[in-house]
């Protein structure tokens, strides 16, 4: 893969990056003294309940953002792993270096989407004929798949999904009884809690086993504690010891933990890469807002001083 | 309009020349400055000004969605997504959109709420109130005609449930159910036929509610508002002029429910919805449950909760429609449950009924959940049928004050109907309560 360099500018990004960290595990601890006894559980096909952990995500909570160098380390991970047969079409390669991004180096990407195995078809040209050509920065992230049924023909039936929206379109279901669920739902509000699809990505990424004995596997398929019916057709994409050998500068070492998380943040930026520019608008709107508030109300309380009520 | 004198005086030569013309400067002077309003309405009135915040601010992020949406069963999925990714701010106006729906909703339910606690629908409101369950059935209407429109898999799936229950008619004349459905769908099936003329019906039916909320406005202001005591204004002393007194309630209350709305918009704007809606429509693929969004999960367990299909979807409309009798089924002799100790227990059992519903929506149709949702449901009903019509005859109301004037002031004080308080601010007017 090309090596695409970090940008300047680093050392006022990671004092921000410290602050926020400090800021944000402060929250954590509050969060998690009141969310004490209280837990998520996911509802697999058959009806026995499986935990799926809540993971700690820089994105998560209402101060969380993306980490750039760990979304480098995710882009990665999907480019040697899952771009094996998952496309990203939704994403294109400008987005890798837009800010709130992985932030690569614009060159960088130039030479890697002119080396991306899988062309885009482009035409028709002068003689009429559609051509294949290599990506430039405008045009989507591709998987090697044309359509779904090139797709279903070489994955021996099964179809590997696109990725682009992966983390937005899975979730993890509440199945608690209504005295913890109702309690959590508005714990969860209070702290903005929506991470649900990346938890259950990395759950599923991090959930390969032996089948348990007695449960019956059918052929070409793995057993997943988390993937519904717990038959996937995907075999473990990420071995124990790891996939991915991170570069020396990354700030991780490869281990299958690190590099699902890692693809996992990647993937839930690909599908909601304005993450970052939201949160601060809603800091900045919240700051706005509760400040006229005050005001509105002292003016409220001055006119209606006149009057007995 | 109402029943007070217009003191609108034309300042200006301008101003003149309108108001011999087309007086709308005094028609609004007269309804939205100088208009009477009772002056201890507490914060359960600001919901019309919210409200009104909701449509506008639908309709404006609304017409600019639909500059860049695609309505065709191809293209609407990623045209939605493009706007969330390529259109300048369109990451901020697409959830704005579409968790503005819940909003509004989150709005109506409590205005609702208010309306039935507070008796606003009893004479001479009734057209009000009538008015108003037409603006909710309209915006259910819509609402649901826009959660089609992303075209993801609940989207579709909710549209594919929704217009089968009208093949339930069958049950009644056969082949009419099959018909409508079929004129619904603009074919065999749910597709993008189907996609296009709710797109349509999309952009049209926030216009009729727009013109029913002139109505109801109209109405408000023809018989003026009711306020927590349900007497009507008497004297001068009952009310204070809606500016600067309601206007700045109402504000302060419009930036609070401003926050909540910002709150989910910025943090959490896919929290009110579901993840299958970013998977793309596929009939060929069932979601494992099929949910509604949150504010129609209480009508979902209804439908739900009778065992024969026309059954449910009967209950499911009449759920609302009911709402319309409200004025002639309630029998009590005062108006505001305020005064009613027996009826007040059962308007909370009520809304713990409406709430445990929309739990129960949310569930699977199974085991002890199902036996939940049909004792709600019947409750639903009995609270309209039974114990409004039965309990207001039977139940003594609590002793009332004699005015809205000595509801907040008390019995002996006499600076209720006087004016002049000795230490009003300077420049302030002059006891606005005698006015």
């Amino acid at each position: 893969m090309p090596q695409p360099r970090r940008k300047t500018g680093n050392a006022e990004r990671e004092t921000e990056m410290i602050m926020k960290h400090a800021f944000s595990s402060l929250c954590g601890v509050l969060v998690a003294v009141a969310s004490l006894g209280l837990t998520t559980t996911a509802n697999a096909a058959g009806g026995e309940e499986i935990h799926i952990e809540r993971h700690d995500w820089t994105y998560g909570g209402i101060k969380g953002q993306f980490d750039p160098i760990q979304l480098r380390r995710g882009f990665q991970v999907y480019q040697e792993v899952c771009s094996a047969c998952h496309g990203l079409v939704r994403v294109r390669f400008r987005n890798l270096v837009e800010p709130g991004g992985p932030e690569f180096d614009e060159e960088a990407v130039k030479t890697l989407a002119a080396d991306w195995p899988n062309q885009i078809v482009d035409g028709p040209n002068d003689e009429g004929e559609m051509f294949e050509r290599p990506p430039k920065l405008s045009d989507p992230i591709r998987g090697p798949y044309r359509n779904q049924q090139e797709a279903r023909a070489a994955q021996n039936g099964a179809y590997p999904p696109d990725l682009s929206l992966i983390t937005r379109a899975r979730g993890v279901h509440n199945d608690a009884a209504w005295y913890i669920h109702v309690p959590q739902m508005a714990l969860d509000i209070l702290t903005g809690y929506q991470e649900g699809g990346s938890d259950y990505l990395y759950a599923l990424l991090t959930g390969y086993h032996e089948p348990p004995e007695g449960f019956e596997l059918s052929e070409g398929m793995s057993y997943n504690k988390y993937f519904p019916g717990h038959q996937i057709a995907m075999g473990q994409p990420i071995p124990e010891e790891g996939a991915v050998e991170y570069q020396d500068n990354a700030g991780a070492t490869m281990s299958m933990k690190q590099n699902s998380e890692d693809v996992t943040a990647f993937l839930a930026w690909a599908a909601d890469p304005s993450l970052n520019q939201r949160k601060q608008l809603g800091w900045s709107a919240l700051v706005y807002l509760l400040i006229t508030t005050l005001l509105l109300y002292f003016a409220k309380k001055r006119i209606w001083a006149r009057v007995k009520h | 309009m109402s029943s007070h004198e217009s003191s609108y005086e034309p300042k200006s030569a301008t101003a003149k020349w309108w108001d011999e013309r087309l007086p709308l400067p005094r028609l609004m002077y007269d309804q939205f400055i100088e208009f009477p309003t009772p002056r201890n309405l507490n914060y359960m009135w600001t919901f019309g000004g919210i409200l009104t915040f909701c449509l506008v601010a639908q309709l404006i992020t609304g017409i600019v969605l639909a500059m860049h949406y695609i309505p065709s069963g191809g293209e609407a999925f990623d045209s939605v997504d493009r706007i969330r990714r390529d259109v300048n701010y369109g990451w901020l106006i697409q959830p704005m959109h579409a968790v503005g729906a819940s909003m509004f909703f989150l709005a109506a339910y409590l205005h609702t709420f208010r309306g039935l606690y507070y008796g606003s629908y009893r004479a001479p409101r009734e057209i009000l109130w009538i008015l108003g369950v037409f603006i909710l059935l309209a915006m259910m209407a819509t609402a649901f005609m826009g959660y089609s429109l992303p075209w993801g898999q609940m989207s579709f799936w909710a549209v594919t449930v929704i217009t089968n229950l009208f093949s339930s008619l069958d049950q009644i004349i056969p082949g009419l159910g099959t018909s409508i459905v079929q004129w619904l769908w603009g074919g065999y099936s749910v597709s993008g036929v189907t996609l296009t003329r709710f797109f349509s019906l999309h952009y049209l039916l926030p216009f009729v509610i727009f013109g029913l909320v002139i109505l109801h406005v109209w109405a408000l202001h023809v018989c003026g508002q009711n306020n927590p005591t349900g007497i009507e204004i008497k004297t001068k002393s009952d009310s204070v002029p809606m500016y600067p007194y309601a206007i700045s309630k109402d504000v302060f209350a419009l930036f609070i429910f401003v926050i909540i709305f910002a709150w989910f918009m910025l943090f959490l704007p896919d929290y009110l919805g579901h993840a299958d809606n970013f998977v793309k429509a596929d009939p060929l693929v069932t979601p494992p449950h099929i949910v509604p969004e949150w504010y129609f999960l209480p009508f979902y367990a209804i439908l739900r909760a009778i065992p024969d299909k026309l059954g449910g979807v009967i209950a499911m409309f009449a759920s609302i429609a009911i709402l319309a009798f409200v004025p002639w089924l309630d029998r009590s002799p005062v108006r505001s449950t305020k005064y009613r100790p027996i009826y007040k227990w059962f308007f909370w059992l009520f809304v713990f009924a409406c709430l445990a519903l929309g739990y129960l929506g949310a569930k699977p149709a199974e085991g002890t959940y199902v036996f939940w949702a049909r004792v709600f449901t019947f409750y639903y009903f009995a609270h309209f049928l039974i114990v409004m019509p039965i309990l207001g005859s039977m139940e003594t109301p609590k002793s009332m004050p004699g005015s809205i004037t000595e509801a907040v002031l008390g019995k002996g004080d006499k600076s209720a109907t006087r004016s002049a308080p000795a230490g009003a601010p300077l420049g302030a007017p002059a006891a606005p309560e005698d006015r």
